[in-house]
């Protein structure tokens, strides 16, 4: 089957078309902003019934847009738009404010295509702890996109959105876009807005581009980066994005973090995939080193594991069930009636979350666990700096293996977490991080994981952008292809 | 045997500051508005809503900061108090926990018996919670209701919160403390501070100890106090409470004695003090406040003398009651402005303007003077009548001591020859000696010309009459 969509005279190959082109298209007056909005409306009416990348469509006739369209991910609040975060405690909530990036992206002239599938409240690694079901990987139906911005990577994967906007806390923008094969973005954080966006662990949450280039990446951080003073966290990019043009990596240093590198784990068919994409970088002019995080890697993942819920858990108290949202009214007080909404509200794991950072906030566990936790990240943001003071770059594996099937750690939480092990480090130094897709292992993508220092997306732009050419990957599901 | 017992007496201070907006969000600090109607994304605590500073509050923070001889902290941060309530609309409060801005300072307390300092542990910035109104049921209390209401017009307003140390010693002091504390608030223009639109609430913790102890004993929590003198009724009582079951061989229990503000003679409500645990932690979506040293000295600069000093200042003049009331009344620069007897002036702006019902600050200082100046000169209503006349039409004193004074021999001298010959008894009985007398006589006089007589000339005519 193609993805080929007959619009009027046009043909607008949704799945092949790059924001970038797209643009192209519009400035040349080939297509209307309408048209193109309804080319992926159409490609959605196509595909989503399988792949359940959105939670809810927006058919509008693209008014007032100019530009090319783009999905959201349901933490982006939409002013008249359900918005839920995948939970079913925000069902019907309609926010009566755009979150500062989505009126960023409508000031850009952007329509809204939809609003896309998440792990409830951004929590997981997969899509399956969505209150609306999972999310299917476009490559193959019967494996997870990766999470938890898999709703907004299978969207642009499956041709249902040029680009999309994730949230990364601790790796979901980056891993799902690895397991869907596109090109995601971690911006440092402070580049990006939060306002407006539902919050899961306010000091590591980020909003990011995805899409199917390293280009329409850089162009859509352009749109949505820079101060916000409703967010007091944010801050003036030091420079201007760059659209990168070079295709050399000469006299860049990248270390290769031995432990990100090597962890357990990781299979062979991704790193195979990995060094492949180390060789060209090589031909292409880039001198290449080994480093080492030890401790990064070996606490990242436990340090993750009591800041991101002990912030949920605080940041999850406002659904109460009092103001907006889901309200069960069982026999009894206001206490009985909060019991009931959240108990009927919320998913396991959000419910996990919230005990494990309640515990790890409680009086006389606070400095064992929280304190401890808060130590341990300014650890691993100095061991980052040291290996910046060599390398421009660093780069592992985005996740450790390719997109696994549907219900296999669903069971084992602890499996599931260790899906974020190679992204966890890097966002607990509030560094940015690219994620490319760097070849297929037994059919599915594999991803490339690119992290630099503060402020660093240009050179993450440059260098990916230099790998995207030489890898030559295509990033069109095998399955979608036209002979 | 009977121990000499000291109170222990500690306050926690609320004053909301009069800033055009809320702590967090640009909805405007309104009293008295229909519910709901000044709220936005922030203040609802809708998802994805982040707080930013209001500015002005944290420098009036450190302001009042500075005025309580406390230290500017040069990095201070907000965190969250968490715990589910349905006034608190994002399940915490936004605070200020073990790295507030304000720390360490003392107030000085003028007293009858000489100055005592009061320590001020902390003065921190936060925001306060929506009001929560109770249907149905006892008194809006929430026990028995049948349910309840949220108005989120009060959520978001900024709240210094002050806390005292333990250094108060009696029930009289206490109230003393939160007479200064209220007018250097006011006086640095920062709030209000009026109990009646709850800019300003305090819980007070009491305990008692036998003179000598060192060691604090366990202490109980007073709230819902709605002025300052019910609040030293209630603490005397608690006092008295916690002596006699020391003596009796009891001990007190920790506990928070609820009064209902609608019903001062109510006994109060007890409640177990819960272990509650708030869960602290650093409020990730702001950054630290840095004041800048700049700033705290240009704030420092703006600082008039104190309260306590000007109170030193005045008792010399006219003993330290009028002094305590002339300044935490504020009308001790209105006091300085008129002129007159010192301890006359303060008398009347202490007191004849009470019983008039009349507000002295708004006097006009030279009417008011004027008046003053003619006391003596005029009848007690005819004073009155100018020192009233001084708030609502200044340029009519004058005319009001003047013409109402009747000083004019020729005028009185027939008033006065006509009421001697009509209680022709009562003057002999004067000139027999019963002196006393003499009142009943300018009462005639005075009754005669309407109040108007001057009564410095009566008593004079009258005298030489009768003594003739």
């Amino acid at each position: 089957m193609g993805g080929e969509l007959g619009v009027g005279e046009s043909v607008i190959d949704t799945l092949r078309l790059t924001a970038e082109e797209a643009s192209g298209l519009l400035e040349r007056g080939e297509v209307s902003a309408a048209e193109l909005h309804r080319a992926y409306l159409d490609a959605a009416a196509l595909r989503n019934d399988e792949l359940n990348v959105y939670l809810r469509t927006v058919d509008d006739g693209a008014e007032g847009a100019t530009g090319v369209p783009i999905a959201f991910k349901d933490v982006v609040s939409t002013k008249g738009i359900e918005t839920t975060a995948g939970s079913k405690i925000l069902a019907g909530y309609r926010p009566v404010f755009d979150a500062t990036v989505a009126a960023r992206c409508k000031d850009a002239g952007l329509s809204l295509i939809g609003k896309t599938n998440m792990d409830e409240f951004a929590m997981g690694s997969s899509t399956e702890n969505s209150a609306y079901g999972p999310t299917r990987n476009p490559w193959d139906p019967s494996r997870v996109p990766g999470g938890s911005s898999g709703g907004s990577t299978a969207a642009v994967a499956a041709g249902l959105a040029p680009w999309a906007l994730g949230s990364d806390t601790g790796g979901s923008i980056k891993q799902p876009a690895a397991l869907c094969g596109v090109v995601g973005l971690r911006p440092t954080y402070g580049t990006v807005s939060r306002y407006g966006i539902v919050a899961f662990a306010s000091s590591l949450d980020q909003i990011g581009p995805i899409a199917k280039t390293v280009r329409d990446c850089a162009r859509l951080y352009g749109i949505v980066a820079g101060r916000d003073p409703c967010d007091t966290t944010t801050v003036e990019l030091p420079e201007p994005v760059a659209v990168p043009e070079a295709e050399d990596l000469k006299g860049l240093r990248i270390g290769i973090p031995k432990e990100l590198n090597e962890a357990e784990g990781i299979e062979a068919g991704v790193s195979e995939q990995v060094n492949r994409a180390l060789d060209l970088a090589r031909e292409l002019g880039a001198e290449l080193g080994e480093c080492s995080l030890p401790r990064s890697v070996e606490f990242g993942l436990p340090c993750y594991y009591l800041i991101a819920p002990s912030e949920a858990s605080s940041n999850l108290a406002r659904y109460d069930g009092v103001r907006y949202g889901l309200r069960s009214t069982p026999n009894g007080d206001v206490r009985a009636m909060y019991d009931r909404t959240r108990h009927d509200g919320f998913g396991d794991e959000p419910k996990r979350r919230i005990m494990l950072g309640t515990y790890a906030l409680s009086a006389g566990y606070y400095e064992a666990f929280y304190g401890q936790a808060q130590k341990v990240r300014t650890v691993i943001r100095d061991e980052h700096a040291a290996a910046f003071e060599q390398f421009d770059l660093l780069v592992s594996p985005t996740s450790p293996t390719v997109a696994f099937e549907l219900g296999a750690r669903t069971a084992n939480p602890l499996a599931m977490y260790a899906a974020d092990l190679l992204t966890i480090p890097s966002n607990l130094a509030g560094l940015p991080g690219l994620s490319i897709p760097c070849g297929v292992s037994d059919g599915l993508p594999v991803g490339l994981q690119l992290i630099g220092r503060q402020f660093a997306e240009n050179l993450l732009f440059r260098t990916g952008h230099a790998l995207e050419r030489a890898l030559a990957f295509d990033y069109v599901p095998e399955r979608y292809r036209t002979r | 045997m009977s121990a000499s017992w000291e109170p222990v007496i500690g306050l926690e201070i609320h004053v909301h500051l009069k800033t055009r907006t809320k702590m967090f969000c640009r909805c405007p600090v309104a009293y008295f508005e229909p519910p709901n109607t000044q709220t936005c994304p922030v203040c609802l605590a809708l998802p994805g809503s982040l707080p930013v500073p209001n500015r002005l509050a944290v420098e009036w923070t450190i302001l009042l900061g500075l005025a309580l001889g406390c230290e500017i902290a040069p990095r201070a941060i907000f965190h969250r108090k968490n715990y589910f309530y349905p006034d608190n609309p994002k399940g915490y409060q936004v605070s200020q926990y073990d790295e507030p801005l304000c720390v360490d300072g003392r107030l000085l307390l003028p007293g009858p018996d000489g100055d005592s300092e009061v320590g001020i542990v902390r003065a921190h910035l936060e925001e306060d919670a929506a009001k929560t109104v109770h249907v149905g049921g006892a008194e809006g209390r929430i026990h028995g209701s049948e349910s309840s209401l949220v108005d989120f017009n009060r959520a978001g307003t900024p709240l210094v919160e002050i806390v005292t140390a333990p250094d108060l010693r009696s029930a009289e002091q206490a109230k003393r403390f939160l007479q200064l504390l209220r007018q250097t608030v006011v006086e640095l223009g920062i709030s209000d501070a009026e109990m009646e639109k709850g800019s300003l609430r305090f819980d007070v913790n009491v305990s008692v100890r036998e003179e000598g102890e060192a060691e604090l004993r366990t202490r109980t929590e007073l709230k819902n106090m709605n002025s300052f003198n019910f609040a030293a009724k209630g603490i005397e009582r608690e006092v008295r409470r916690q002596i006699e079951i020391y003596e009796s061989g009891g001990t007190i229990e920790q506990e928070t004695l609820h009064f209902d503000p609608g019903n001062e003679s109510a006994p109060p409500l007890r409640s177990k003090e819960e272990a509650q645990d708030y869960r602290y932690f650093p409020e990730p979506d702001l950054v630290p406040l840095e004041p800048e040293r700049e700033l705290v000295e240009r704030l420092r600069g703006e600082l008039r003398e104190p309260p306590a000093e000007r109170i030193r200042r005045l008792e010399a003049e006219v003993g330290f009651a009028l002094a305590e009331g002339l300044v935490t009344s504020g009308r001790d620069d209105l006091y300085s402005r008129t002129a007159g007897d010192r301890r006359v002036v303060a008398n009347v702006l202490m007191n004849e303007f009470a019983a008039l019902g009349e507000d002295a600050s708004a006097a006009d200082p030279t009417a008011l003077g004027e008046a003053i100046a003619h006391r003596s000169d005029v009848s007690p209503d005819t004073f009155r009548e100018a020192v009233a006349a001084s708030v609502s039409d200044p340029a009519s004193v004058s005319e009001i001591v003047s013409a109402r004074a009747i000083s004019d021999v020729g005028e009185l001298d027939p008033v006065i020859d006509r009421i001697l010959g009509e209680h022709e008894s009562q003057v002999e009985a004067y000139r027999g000696g019963k002196e006393g007398l003499l009142g009943f006589f300018v009462g005639q006089v005075m009754k005669e010309t309407g109040g108007n007589a001057n009564p410095k000339v009566v008593n004079e005519r009258l005298r030489e009459k009768l003594n003739a």
